[in-house]
């Protein structure tokens, strides 16, 4: 009985130590495995550019629609890119060029555009894509029968917000085609940053003679004709995608590829063994992501590239209830948050301290980025005393010698997690305050942030185009829907509102860097960092990038 | 047996009746909307969206609505994946996760019984211990650990399957092994304690004496009276597996049904909570049915009622 009591013991013991000596067996070799193609990559920077070749990727979820109208998310605008043309396309940089639109003339006031569009792009089945399909398409999404979530970003046009709100008619939409290649648009205001916003996904057009067929067009492979470089052959739904090129597509000659798989992937750590085990090219930018306990470990071996991308991390204030109504409470707390501590220690991917809102890849003016002409380095600084010391004040500004009970309220996820109790740690050693970290599912949390119950909220802001526009009327004005803050500064409001009429674009993004500056100052929000995205790519292919949202940029990639 | 059967059915029914209502009740008052966003859109986009997807009628209309387009086999679109119908979604995913199921299941019996009749049969000795060990491993080490090992150790660095995805044959090894570890061990521990109980019953002993070979004793006699625990277990274990596991489908990207089971309720999609809630119910009722009749069939004891019980 002694000896069969002491086997039962060594057995689990053994076997333990037998799967530990495998794992770190295992380890080890992974680390050989990585450092060999990043020293390759530096030697093979110049290739011609070959057609063919597979180019395969991985997106988290499958795309909720490909039509073009009712999307609404990275997956489907990514898997678009390839399946749509507009009348401009947005290059790498966030820069509008020509795709169907050969050109456009605007009138003085800037209220008129008019696009020539070329005459020899089909569809996919062979019909002619005419200015008639934009008028139909755009008419089309704006529909109060489409119920397009996206709609509004064909506010711009004159007509477009009373057909949506079914107060106007489609006839009184200003937009219309004079002949097959010209297309007339009115708008409501003058918006320089129209032709950047017709790039965006909710601007491309449909066939309209398959869309009336059949409303379910769009969720099939089969049933869907399109205009752009590639063609959708395969739609496995939650399995994968498969596109090829169009063999009709006006500018065939710049697609390279001549076969595209797009495999539904969620788990990130599958992602990157799929990299490893060369089942993929591409990690990153909304396609796959770099795990983030290995990102650390992939940029400092050089196997990944890190890119800025215009999205932003922070935290509103509810500037609406105590203490946070108080600006030299909010400057305090904002003060207290070391964050390159955060990135170095919790992101890990080299993002960049915020001290604004506008990230640093939004274009400015005359090839220069907004945050190149605007540096936000001297908005404010981390400044534990001066922190302190405003903090004593705000509160005897509002005759309180204790501060109200403070939630920091963020939704579900590790990453947000840490965050969030790192900056609590922060708050408690560098001003002595308790702040109790809560968190919530998505859905709930939206719903707490909208009706603001909350006294600090985690948010996180992305470009829907490529303007700084984008990151204050939308974050900042007294108005808008998404300042959940509640921050409330009619001065910020005018010049933002004063922006948007400006006929010249610097007057125009002085006025804004005027409005986030003052935003800053009275810090209606706690900016944390700008996004960076971690991309990892294998060495035989080039042209795919990061474009300057952080999406995947493939379309006229190449392999060698 | 007509009448069991009967009502059994009846039974199902109005389980399913008050489930598929209590779940309609409660994915409404629960905070969120299929239509949130982070991003803030116009009213008017909101109402049309509310009109679409006939949100702006009251609860009790949509009841009443989904009820009677639920008898009608109409189990609605998707508000997420437009266009897409419910049904589609749950067939084509389901079969995935059958699949897979299937394999599971068979892999749990054999793993499960071959450990248990060893440990049983050499109970308190070397193979007893060591499949007693295994069964504890396979227990401990959840599926969110074992499936990325065996990923990471028999696809990424030894190459010899597929890191992702059901594309050959082969691929179904590494993502059945990582979804029933924990079943075999559950079985095998049930078989061994049954087994080594029913080896020391009195018509064991009484085969021993007529002179029956020990395979003939263990497979006829005894392994069919240690199948009862694990006939019970199978019922619910058969519903679990078949509708796939979120966890080990996330793995192996495997497109299968489980992630809808997740997915729905963050997305708030109603068609598919509702779709695939009841789908689910349905498949767990089925398989505890089925269980029952089973142990009709395996139990000597209930076949043989108010005859010689405990012989």
């Amino acid at each position: 009985m002694k000896v069969d009591k002491k086997k039962g013991l060594l057995l689990p013991l053994v076997v333990v130590m037998m799967l530990a000596a495998v794992l770190s067996a295992c380890s080890n070799n992974n680390n050989g495995n990585n450092a060999a193609p990043s020293s390759s990559a530096s030697s093979s920077s110049s290739a011609d550019v070959k057609k063919g070749g597979e180019f395969r990727f991985t997106l988290a979820s499958e795309p909720p629609s490909l039509d073009p109208a009712l999307m609404t998310d990275a997956q489907s605008s990514i898997v678009a890119a390839g399946l749509y043309e507009g009348l401009y396309r947005l290059d790498s940089a966030g820069e509008p060029q020509p795709a169907i639109a050969t050109g456009y003339d605007v009138s003085d006031d800037g209220l008129v555009y008019t696009f020539k569009l070329r005459d020899d792009a089909t569809w996919s089945n062979g019909d002619k894509v005419t200015a008639n399909d934009f008028v139909y398409s755009w008419k089309r999404a704006l529909a109060p029968e489409t119920a397009s979530e996206y709609a509004y970003m064909l506010f711009y046009i004159k007509g477009a917000e009373e057909y949506n709100a079914g107060t106007g008619s489609a006839d009184d939409v200003a937009v219309k085609a004079t002949d097959d290649t010209t297309l007339e648009v009115t708008l409501k205001s003058a918006t320089p940053y129209f032709p950047s916003l017709v790039s965006h996904y909710t601007y491309l057009p449909v066939h309209e003679a398959t869309v009336e067929a059949n409303e379910a067009w769009a969720a099939d492979a089969s049933t869907i004709v399109s205009n752009g470089p590639f063609l959708l052959k395969e739609w496995a739904h939650e399995d994968k995608l498969v596109l090829e090129p169009n063999p009709n597509y006006f500018d065939k000659d710049k697609v390279n590829f001549s076969k595209v798989t797009i495999s539904l992937v969620e788990d990130n750590n599958t992602v990157y063994n799929m990299f490893q085990s060369d089942d993929i090219d591409w990690i990153g930018a909304q396609a796959g992501q770099v795990p983030t306990d290995r990102t650390a470990q992939v940029i400092a071996d050089g196997s990944a590239q890190v890119k800025a991308i215009a999205s932003s991390y922070y935290y509103v204030f509810n500037t609406q209830k105590a203490p946070f109504n108080n600006v030299k409470i909010r400057k305090a707390f904002s003060m207290a948050i070391d964050r390159q501590s955060i990135i170095d220690n919790i992101t890990q991917a080299n993002q960049t301290p915020a001290y604004a809102l506008v990230p640093p890849s939004i274009a400015g003016t005359d090839g220069k980025l907004f945050r190149e002409m605007y540096p936000d380095t001297g908005y404010f600084s981390e400044d534990i005393d001066e922190a302190k010391k405003l903090l004593a004040e705000g509160m005897a500004e509002e005759g309180i010698a204790q501060l109200p009970k403070i939630t920091l309220l963020y939704n579900t996820s590790e990453g947000h997690k840490a965050i969030a109790e790192a900056a609590a740690d922060m708050w408690r050693k560098n001003l002595g305050v308790e702040v109790a970290v809560t968190n919530q599912e998505w859905g709930t949390f939206l719903e707490t942030r909208d009706a603001g119950q909350f006294d600090v909220a985690r948010a996180g802001w992305g470009a829907d185009f490529n303007h700084a526009i984008n990151f204050t009327y939308d974050l900042i004005h007294p108005k808008s829907g998404n300042n959940d803050g509640k921050y409330d500064n009619e001065q910020v409001g005018k010049w933002l509102d004063e922006s948007l009429a400006a006929t010249d674009e610097a007057t125009r993004l002085d006025l804004i860097a005027k409005a986030e500056k003052q935003a800053i100052d009275d810090m209606a929000v706690l900016p944390f960092y700008y996004y960076t995205t971690v991309t990892m790519v294998k060495d035989d292919i080039e042209g795919v990038t990061s474009d300057y949202s952080g999406h995947i940029d493939w379309v006229f990639g190449s392999k060698k | 047996m007509v009448a069991f059967v009967l009502r059994k059915v009846s039974f199902m029914v109005v389980t399913l009746f008050l489930l598929a209502s209590l779940t309609f009740v409660l994915m409404n008052v629960i905070p969120g909307s299929p239509l949130q966003s982070e991003k803030a859109t116009s009213e008017q986009v909101k109402k049309n969206l509310e009109a679409y997807y006939g949100l702006d009628k009251p609860m009790f209309e949509r009841y009443i609505n989904y009820m009677d387009n639920l008898i009608h086999g109409d189990l609605g679109v998707s508000m997420k994946k437009k266009y897409q119908t419910v049904e589609r979604m749950i067939s084509s995913s389901f079969g995935y996760s059958l699949r897979l199921g299937l394999a599971s299941i068979v892999t749990s019996v054999i793993g499960g019984c071959v450990l248990g009749i060893l440990a049983a049969l050499y109970h308190r000795r070397f193979l007893d211990h060591f499949s007693m060990t295994l069964a504890v491993i396979g227990l401990a080490v959840p599926s969110l650990i074992l499936g990325p090992l065996l990923q990471y150790i028999f696809a990424v660095k030894l190459g010899w399957f597929s890191v992702a995805g059901l594309k050959r044959p082969l691929d179904y090894i590494l993502p059945t092994i990582a979804l029933s570890a924990s079943s075999i061990a559950v079985i095998a521990r049930l078989i061994r304690s049954t087994m080594v109980e029913v080896l020391n019953g009195d018509f064991i002993k009484t085969a021993k004496a007529k002179g029956l070979a020990g395979h003939m004793i263990v497979w006829r006699h005894a392994l069919r009276n240690s199948m009862l625990p694990v006939v019970t277990y199978l019922g619910f274990m058969i519903a679990n597996v078949i509708t796939g596991s979120v966890v080990v489908e996330q793995i192996f990207a495997i497109p299968g049904l489980g992630k809808f089971f997740v997915s729905s309720i963050v997305d708030r999609d109603y068609p598919l909570i509702m779709g695939t809630t009841i789908f689910y119910a349905v498949i767990l009722l089925i398989g505890r049915f089925v269980a029952d009749i089973a142990y009709v069939l395996v139990d000597p004891r209930i076949r043989l009622k108010g005859g010689k019980a405990g012989a």
